[in-house]
């Protein structure tokens, strides 16, 4: 199998994508895949802290293009998966510290070890998104049911596409079932006809996402909640295999479809 | 009765509508916002098509995007010096007419640009 380098961003903050990577990090490597999750925000980094290995954090990717370490000292290597490690960003240093170059140098190191390289992005438009996004092949676009988040979505969905990345996918986050049926939630029907990509998951709202940020522990690891569930889906999908979207049905039959019962009296 | 059918189908509407309908609206918006550069190089185009066909006062051209509530209409005022004879004898134009105000895109329908690109 060729090696696969998915940035996973957004454009705006706090929708999701640290968790998103944290999980589909495990998700892959729980199914034998060598997996190395990179975290793209230098000087906000929290990718470490969202899988639990902060403490174990020496080196990061700067000190490796630097030439202060090798590659294999800053790996992280997470020990409750053999093939999943983590490349953390320095902490210490800004935005600027890396060219675009060196981060397309950095993804052909990793391309040689690993299966998946996914890269957390950060928020925002700029060197920071372009730097995570240059040396990745293919997007995982993360975006919640919200005005805000679709429209940023669809900015950096923009730059994707003029980056040549493809494909490009959409993951709706935090979608709350309950308020959908009020009418009070964009769908993800809605999502996808404003903007216009294909969709490879739906994760719901779910508590245990904060128990787990609190633990370092990603749901993915066995957890069962509907949220583990969701992420564990993606990575499936992610490799290839058909998988319904269970949740996307049920929502069209709680909007469409009962409005048309309704609409006939059928209810 | 028709207007209670139409009820009952729409009677989904809680603050959803309103969100997707803002979002179109923005996002019309959004993916209109073209760089000054971009501008500059459709008005240089604009400019070496139409002066196959016309004599135009290059110094009084306006170009620009004009943006209403839900929608985005290119606009272009374009003073008409001489037209070529040669060219437009096959439509029975007026040449000698001197000014001519040109309103070009769209006039005003309804647009849905395409998702703005990120090319600077």
């Amino acid at each position: 199998m060729d090696p696969r380098i998915i940035v996973i961003t957004s454009g705006k903050g706090g929708v999701g994508k640290t968790t998103t990577t944290s999980n589909i990090a495990v998700a892959l490597a729980k199914m034998g895949h060598r997996v190395v999750a990179v975290d793209a925000d230098i000087g906000l980094r929290n990718l470490d802290v969202m899988m639990g290995l902060e403490n174990r954090v020496v080196y990061n990717f700067i000190d490796v293009l630097e030439g202060t370490c090798r590659l294999n000292q800053a790996l992280v290597r997470d020990k409750r998966a053999d093939t999943l490690f983590l490349l953390p960003a320095a902490q210490t240093r800004t935005k600027d510290a890396v060219t675009p170059d060196q981060m397309e140098q950095l993804c052909d190191m990793l391309r040689k070890e690993f299966d998946f390289i996914l890269l957390d992005s950060p928020a925002g438009i700029e060197g920071g998104f372009k730097n995570a996004a240059v040396g990745a092949d293919e997007a995982l676009v993360i975006a919640t049911p919200e005005v805000p988040s679709v429209r940023d979505a669809d900015r950096i969905i923009g730059m994707l596409e003029s980056m040549g990345k493809a494909p490009i996918r959409l993951i709706v986050n935090r979608l709350r079932s309950n308020l959908v049926r009020e009418g009070e939630m964009l769908d993800v029907r809605d999502v996808l006809d404003i903007l216009a990509i294909d969709l490879i998951g739906i994760v719901p709202e779910d508590d245990s996402v904060v128990k787990s940020s609190n633990r370092g522990e990603p749901l993915a690891f066995g957890d069962s909640s509907p949220a583990a569930l969701a992420f564990q889906r993606i990575a499936s999908r992610i490799v290839g295999e058909e998988i319904p979207f269970p949740s996307f049905e049920e929502e069209q039959n709680k909007g469409f479809f009962a409005a048309l019962k309704k609409f006939f009296g059928l209810k | 009765m028709a207007w209670d059918f139409l009820k009952r189908l729409f009677s989904t509407g809680g603050s959803k509508n309103i969100a997707k309908e803002r979002l179109q609206i923005v996002l019309i918006h959004d993916r209109a916002d073209i760089t000054p550069e971009m501008l500059d190089n459709l008005r240089k185009d604009m400019i070496d098509v139409i002066t196959k066909y016309m004599e135009v006062d290059l110094s009084k051209i306006e170009m620009d995007f004009d943006r209403e509530d839900r929608s985005v209409a290119f606009v272009a005022n374009i003073p008409v010096t001489r037209i070529k004879r040669g060219v437009v004898a096959s439509s029975a134009g007026k040449p000698e007419e001197r000014k001519e105000q040109e309103k070009t895109a769209n006039g005003g329908k309804k647009a849905t640009p395409k998702r703005k690109s990120g090319q600077p």
